[in-house]
């Protein structure tokens, strides 16, 4: 498979990947390497993760990262509770503890006392998932250095249990929005690519596969719209999985032509604009403006 | 599109690498790894097609933003560049510029003596359309000279300057540590550590004897200071900068910002080992500029390039300015605003808020103030030192 079959069998699922990117992912599952996606929000990181898992029909296993995720909610955990009842079980029953200490320590750091998380889960499956690491720069420093050993060697080493290698290995998807830098060691590790908003060809051609009931002068109305919104000044841009919203909206209102009725147009803009000053920052007027240079 | 015709017959693998070192002269963080994996992808796509290896390189080779936005031209440069080698060096020469841009400026305006003693009161001829645009910041500094004569601009003596870097230090770790929200085992804390009474009441036949703890620990953060060095601060610029550096010089969770009509990163140049000479060089920067002052662009452009990398919930901002603008005033406000919502604590430090009925009525201060964590006078050590405890309490 090369990278232009690759980004066809993607755009057969309705994402539209630039060529920079069809070739990180080409070379990311060609050498086994995990792929790094950067950019603003909402120009289709996590769906790449979700188109790949489909192509390569196997489960997604995701991981949403958060301040103060740590091992135990990432990687794995022990069942307490079902330990300590055991614990007390198998006391009653020999009688006296003390001579199967050894026994017990070995049954209740075993694998059935363990809850797996995303990632441990993801290197355990016998089919290779799609593992998606979405928005890791919420995460802390740390948590990234738990991350270097799975992603490199693809396995977990549990103190009690030992290390715990892949049975295949994962194909991984990290994304990030760019809110602090990530260690060079991570990036090191990992394809890089840097998703930027699409261009109006691109984005005409996302909307054509995702909404493909949006009339196609009203698509090129909408993808105008939205990319000249863009050059605005304003705090959160609009993204690809904005504008769909807002095709699916217009669908929604019998909205054939936005340049029509400025009310609907204003109204439908709560999907594009999402914050109070960004509606403020655009009034009915420029909308229309904006729109009778779309239309 | 020609390719490259090379002087020297290589290998691919000795080309590769050699590229790889092009990359990095040019300041991609690229290696053997690279070069390795390079050669690696070579073999998955059409070695033959330009476009195709580019493509392929790129993904290899560009690990963040700026470095993939210039390997097209790196490319090029290297592979495409019709049989001339080496020709680009405009790009070298930017970067290194941009390097180079502390001492290239510290070189030009080290032709004046350089004293700060002496030209506190010279308004500075260099520079007229700045001082034409910001008639009203170099009046008040005049004020400032005439009715003020005990507080910081006095200090021009080396031991005050490294006062003020010691003070600096102690701020620093006052405001260094936040709590985190991770646990982790403690001696003493609120929460119970099940993995090791686990272990534990295994050799106690599953009564836990022993009750472990977790809590949070405090974890470091990340402190921002942005100095205002326009006409109306330059007094205070000097001792600023040695506060600045003492911050900034604990370590590399540390940054700092000068600004005036603009807004710069002085990080590198505070790290700088020689502490004498890094100040000079600032306070020469400092004194060459001292225009007006526009806080709310200077801001923004904080907002716009760097505060997504460095301001977060983990973040201190430190900002050191009287308050009197040349620009908008509500767009201070705005700017705060906004930085406010990444989570971050402000912090303002105004030397005017030490004078005796001072009142922050300025336009610019007054739609500052509801974003300011905290508000404090800096114009003497002493005051700086005392804000130490207010901190801490952030």
């Amino acid at each position: 498979m090369n990278w232009q079959n690759l980004q066809t069998k993607l755009a057969g699922k309705g994402y539209i990947a630039s060529s920079e990117l069809a070739m990180a992912i080409h070379i990311a599952l060609e050498l086994e390497r995990p792929i790094l996606l950067e950019g603003d929000a909402g120009v289709g990181k996590t769906q790449i993760a979700k188109t790949l898992a489909d192509i390569h029909n196997t489960e997604l296993i995701r991981l949403q990262c958060y301040e103060g995720l740590d091992a135990s909610a990432a990687i794995y955990e022990w069942n307490y509770q079902r330990q300590l009842l055991s614990i007390r079980a198998m006391a009653e029953r020999t009688g006296d503890s003390g001579n199967a200490i050894d026994d017990i320590e070995t049954r209740i750091f075993s694998a059935d006392y363990l809850m797996e998380r995303p990632l441990l889960r993801a290197i355990q499956q016998k089919k290779p998932p799609v593992l998606l690491i979405d928005e890791i720069d919420r995460a802390d420093e740390e948590f990234e250095a738990y991350l270097l050993e799975i992603l490199s060697d693809f396995q977990v080493t549990i103190p009690e249990m030992g290390t715990i290698t892949a049975k295949s290995k994962p194909i991984v998807v990290l994304t990030s929005n760019g809110t602090r830098d990530l260690s060079d060691a991570l990036r090191r590790r990992c394809i890089y690519n840097f998703v930027p908003y699409p261009d109006r060809t691109t984005e005409l051609a996302i909307l054509r596969a995702r909404c493909p009931a949006v009339e196609p002068a009203l698509a090129a109305q909408i993808v105008s719209f939205v990319q000249s919104l863009r050059k605005e000044d304003l705090e959160k841009k609009p993204g690809i999985a904005e504008t769909l919203d807002w095709a699916a909206a217009l669908g929604g209102l019998g909205v054939n032509d936005i340049t029509v009725d400025p009310v609907a147009l204003k109204s439908s803009l709560v999907c594009l604009l999402k914050t109070e000053a960004d509606q403020a920052a655009i009034p009915s007027e420029v909308a229309q403006r904006l729109a009778g240079r779309a239309g | 599109m020609a390719v490259t015709r090379f002087l020297t017959r290589a290998g691919i693998a000795e080309r590769m690498s050699d590229f790889t070192r092009h990359l990095r002269a040019h300041g991609v963080r690229a290696g053997m790894p690279e070069t390795e994996s390079s050669l690696g992808a070579l073999q998955l796509v059409d070695a033959g097609d330009p476009n195709d290896v580019r493509l392929a390189l790129k993904a290899i080779c560009a690990s963040d933003v700026e470095s993939f936005a210039r390997f097209d031209e790196l490319f090029a440069a290297y592979w495409l560049n019709a049989g001339k080698q080496r020709h680009d060096h405009t790009s070298t020469q930017s970067r290194s510029d941009q390097k180079n841009s502390l001492t290239n400026l510290s070189q030009k305006f080290s032709a004046p003596p350089a004293d700060g003693s002496g030209s506190i009161d010279t308004p500075d001829n260099d520079n007229d359309g700045e001082a034409e645009s910001s008639g009203e910041g170099k009046l008040i500094a005049t004020q400032v000279t005439n009715r003020n004569a005990t507080d910081m601009r006095e200090f021009i003596l080396p031991e005050d300057e490294a006062r003020a870097a010691e003070t600096a230090r102690r701020i620093a770790t006052a405001i260094r540590y936040r709590r985190s929200r991770r646990r982790k085992a403690a001696r003493q804390g609120d929460g119970l550590d099940m993995r090791r009474i686990m272990r534990k009441s295994v050799a106690t036949g599953g009564e836990p004897l022993h009750l472990l703890r977790r809590r949070r620990p405090d974890r470091p953060v990340h402190l921002v200071s942005i100095l205002d060095v326009s006409g109306s601060m330059q007094l205070y610029a000097r001792v600023f900068l040695s506060f600045v550096k003492g911050l900034v010089g604990n370590d590399q969770r540390t940054d700092a910002f000068l600004f005036h009509t603009s807004l710069m990163c002085v990080s590198d140049a505070l790290r700088d080992n020689d502490t004498l000479r890094a100040v000079n060089r600032l306070s020469m920067m400092a004194q060459g500029f001292g225009g007006g002052t526009k806080i709310g662009a200077s801001l923004r452009t904080f907002n716009n390039q760097y505060a997504s990398r460095m301001a977060g919930r983990k973040t201190v901002v430190i900002i050191m300015s009287d308050g009197y603008d040349t620009g908008e005033a509500h767009e201070v406000g705005d700017a705060l605003a906004r930085l406010k919502r990444r989570g971050c604590k402000i912090i303002w430090l105004n030397p005017l808020l030490g004078w005796k009925d001072y009142a922050p009525v300025a336009a610019s201060m007054a739609a500052a103030l509801p974003h300011v964590d905290c508000f404090a006078p800096c114009n003497t050590l002493a005051s700086l030192a005392a804000i130490e405890g207010e901190l801490e309490r952030l």
